[in-house]
């Protein structure tokens, strides 16, 4: 049975949404158990993801990053945790627009993310897309959706394509608990849950869509029970323990790739800073924000299962000068990397010449 | 060995703001991530989030001060409390944590808003709705929309606003600020992310006798619930054979937006006015966004009103009346002239009127007609100052195929070909998806020397 969790943003453990009458459900997931390597492997991806968004926000104050850009802080141990269970090149991902954390996770050379940032030319997508909007065929990674909601058909879509194919793959499709309350989200769910495609459906519920919480938008928040009409059963995931996601993860994995149709993740997770750099942050207090960093703060969490597998402190604080010079190195690179020539506003329109 | 805190661009189109509240003082020891301060633009007030640690040796700026620029040192961050000397060796040094001196370059929306609106001595604002002698005051075109929205809520209690984070936010880019304060809940709605539903809601609660004013974020987000404008809310009183009534007003920000990409930045003008049974109003200042939004709430058809995001903090004069109601279908001649006609809506009506000052200057004396409505479009109006010109430029902040250009260029073709001395050409945003990288958005967008350049075509100049 599900938790009960209706009220509660606060993450916790994994554990099954809901059991379905006359349905399969999948085992309670465990929390990962990563030797040394994949510890540090996860803490320096995430500790990537955080300084180059804290990096991110400091450009867009200085003009070099413009339009909307929504940081990922916070939230690193979701597209970290899970995308260590997918295999690159083989299962595809999909989401929203907070996307720099998900290509990052991949271990995408920062430098190319940032320039993309800024628009220039050598941007992953060539300075066209800009933040919102960042795709990566070599990593089956679908973008970078401005529209709220519409990643999950799509997503579902590349589980279709992975089906018709029996090539093996399955996809990711992530959304937020706001993007939860598009309707095309739920004829997703029927249809893959109908025609029993790969995808994990990963909601990413950080408590509010804008300046709106989950609580004022949403008539019962227990967002992984909604999967229940249509069969699909979910797991409620501590979303600021990367292991436990990565736990998660590989239940999940398992699951889709079984032939058992879909299965939906709800990461219980928090976004630090404000929705996009123009947010008003006026909805929630102070005082929660500095608990969930305080206390909930993946990176921190991780920190204590390094220091329990021995890893000194002195090591962290390297690997954090490391990624602090290749965040400003892809930093330089993005400000002085040159712009798109004037001619790629024609480019890439259609494909065919006609 | 201090660094410089500057005031920093939180929006897309801040240039400027208030430093409301200082949260620091000096000598306070700060951590990465800690607030330092609130400051308010004109879209929303907005937490100051420290990048590096230190001390906060000297405040520069002090609380309360109003229209700081973008990029002005608002405060020094030391390494301890006696650190209060910036040190240009330092800042080469410690590069990473130090901020380039230089304020950021104008943004491509800053130039947009200046070119949006020029100071012009021609512009007419006179008009029969408005009596001799009536006094005008200043006002910004979202602050009119809000009057707009009020005055009306105030006169018909089945007047109600309905969208995303239209009520206790205050509105995603402030147009329905203080509503709720003034209206309450029952008639301010929040809903969640849901364009689809609540449209549909919206037009059902207007087919059982409400007028709904349906905010969707920004017009991209309308596409998602575009069925239940055009098949649910256009065609019910035909297919009802007059019967049901869908009074309704779908509005929101369209076009123009600096710097948010292909998915964000789309003028859905043509789109809609493509429609039978839907009104289509796309105003330019806030006299006309003021007197139109209030005739839209009143119409008993189901309108689209489309807003422009650059715009909404730009003062204009409006008329000081009680009840100021403007007529759909008409255009208005915001700039009279007599050697060409250009013809535009929404924010292309700044770059025509740009031009048309640019214009005069080589002798050419261009004639500005502000379309206002784009369905029904006013022929009349076109045509007569086509007799009157002889030539016609069309101006949009949209793509050029089957646009609202093209419409007109037909409109002149088959009832004012033989006034045309010149064929009619069409300036407007380059046919692409909207780039992010700045040169190519500039690139793409319709500007005042397009507009230059294909008047003096039309006028056989150069
Ligand atoms: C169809 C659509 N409607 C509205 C928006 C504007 N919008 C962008 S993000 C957002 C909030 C989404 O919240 P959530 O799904 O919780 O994701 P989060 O931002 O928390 O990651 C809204 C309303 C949009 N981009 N697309
Ligand atoms: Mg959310």
């Amino acid at each position: 049975m599900a938790k009960a969790t209706q009220d509660s943003n606060r993450p916790h453990k994994a554990d099954v949404g809901s059991a379905i009458p006359n349905h399969d459900l999948p085992p309670i997931p465990g929390r990962y158990h990563a030797d040394r390597e994949e510890l540090l492997e996860f803490y320096r991806r995430m500790l990537m993801i955080r300084r180059f968004e804290e990096r991110c926000g400091q450009l867009y104050g200085l003009g070099l990053i413009a339009g909307f850009c929504h940081l990922y802080i916070g939230q690193e141990a979701v597209a970290v945790g899970l995308q260590a269970a997918l295999q690159p090149g083989r299962d595809s991902v999909i989401t929203g627009y907070r996307e720099h954390g998900h290509m990052l996770a991949y271990g995408i050379d920062p430098k190319i993310v940032m320039a993309e940032l800024t628009g220039r030319a050598s941007g992953i997508s060539h300075g066209k897309g800009g933040s919102m909007h960042m795709f990566s065929t070599e990593h089956k990674f679908f973008g970078g959706n401005g529209i709220v909601g519409a990643q999950v058909p799509l997503g579902a879509g590349l589980a279709f394509a992975h089906k018709y194919r029996n090539d093996g793959g399955c996809s990711a499709a992530y959304f937020g608990d706001g993007s939860a309350n598009q309707g095309q989200v739920y004829e997703a769910y029927n249809m893959a849950a109908l025609w029993k495609l790969p995808v994990i459906f990963v909601i990413e519920n950080n408590g509010y869509a804008m300046g709106t919480s989950i609580q004022r938008a949403n008539a019962h928040t227990a967002l992984s029970e909604r999967g229940a009409g249509f069969g699909i059963p979910a797991l409620v995931v501590d979303g600021m323990d990367v292991l436990e996601v990565r736990g998660a993860a590989t239940v999940a994995v398992d699951w889709v790739q079984a032939g058992k149709g879909p299965i939906i993740l709800e990461m219980k997770t928090y976004r630090y800073r404000g929705h996009s750099m123009s947010d008003p942050a006026r909805y929630r207090s102070r005082e929660e924000v500095n608990d969930m960093k305080e206390n909930h703060d993946p990176l921190d969490n991780l920190k204590k299962d390094l220091f329990a597998a021995g890893i000194p402190e002195a090591e962290l604080v390297k690997l954090d000068e490391d990624i602090r010079q290749q965040v400003k190195e892809a930093a330089d690179f993005a400000e002085k990397a040159p712009l798109p020539a004037d001619e790629e506003l024609y480019t890439n329109i259609l494909v065919g010449k006609y | 060995m201090a660094i410089e805190l500057k005031m920093p661009a939180l929006s897309p189109t801040m240039e400027e703001g208030t430093l409301t509240r200082w949260l620091v003082k000096e000598g306070d020891p700060i951590k990465a991530g800690e607030i330092l301060a609130e400051i308010e633009t004109d879209k929303a007030i907005m937490e100051f989030e420290a990048v590096d640690e230190g001390v906060i040796t000297k405040i520069l700026i002090p609380e309360g001060s109003e229209n700081v620029k973008v990029g002005t040192a608002i405060a020094y961050l030391g390494t301890d409390a006696n650190d209060v000397t910036l040190d240009g060796a330092s800042a080469e040094t410690k590069a990473e944590e130090s901020i380039p001196v230089a304020p950021p370059a104008k943004t491509e929306a800053a130039a947009v808003e200046e070119a949006a609106t020029p100071s012009l001595s021609k512009v007419i604002n006179s008009a029969p709705e408005i009596p001799e002698g009536t006094e005008f005051f200043q006002q910004t075109l979202r602050e009119a929309l809000r009057d707009a929205m009020a005055e009306e809520m105030r006169r018909d209690d089945r007047v109600f606003v309905m969208g995303e984070e239209v009520a206790e936010y205050q509105g995603a880019y402030k147009v329905t600020q203080g509503l709720l304060q003034e209206f309450g809940a029952r008639r301010v709605v929040d809903t969640p992310i849901s364009e689809y539903g609540f449209s549909g809601i919206g037009v059902g609660a207007a087919m059982e006798g409400l007028r709904p004013v349906i905010e969707f974020m920004t017009m991209n987000f309308s596409m998602q619930a575009i069925d239940h404008i055009i098949n649910s809310a256009a065609k019910t009183h035909y297919m009802s054979g007059g019967q049901v009534r869908c009074p309704i007003v779908f509005r929101g920000p369209n076009g123009a937006a600096p710097r948010v990409g292909a998915q964000h930045t789309q003028n859905f003008g043509p789109w809609y006015a493509a429609v039978p049974g839907l009104v289509v109003l796309a105003p330019y200042d806030a006299i006309d966004a003021k007197g139109l939004l209030k005739a839209a709430i009143r119409s008993d058809d189901p309108v689209v009103f489309l807003e422009c995001e650059l715009l909404y903090g730009k003062t204009f004069d409006v008329p000081k009346m009680d009840d100021f109601v403007l007529p759909i279908g008409k255009a208005r001649i915001i700039r009279e002239g007599k050697d060409v006609t250009i013809v535009s809506y929404s924010i292309g009506v700044s770059f025509a009127l740009t031009a048309a000052e640019a214009l005069a200057k080589e002798g050419i004396d261009a004639e500005v007609i502000d379309l206002r409505t784009l369905r029904p479009l006013d022929k009349e109006t076109i045509l007569q100052s086509l007799a009157k010109t002889n030539r016609i430029v069309t101006v949009e902040d949209g793509w050029p195929v089957c646009s609202i250009s093209s419409e007109i260029a037909a409109i002149a073709m088959e009832e004012g070909f033989d006034n045309l001395d010149a064929p009619v050409l069409r300036v407007t945003n380059a046919d692409t998806p909207t780039p992010y990288a700045e040169n190519l958005e500039k690139k793409g967008l319709v500007n005042p020397e397009a507009i230059i350049e294909a008047v003096r075509k039309v006028c056989y100049r150069k």
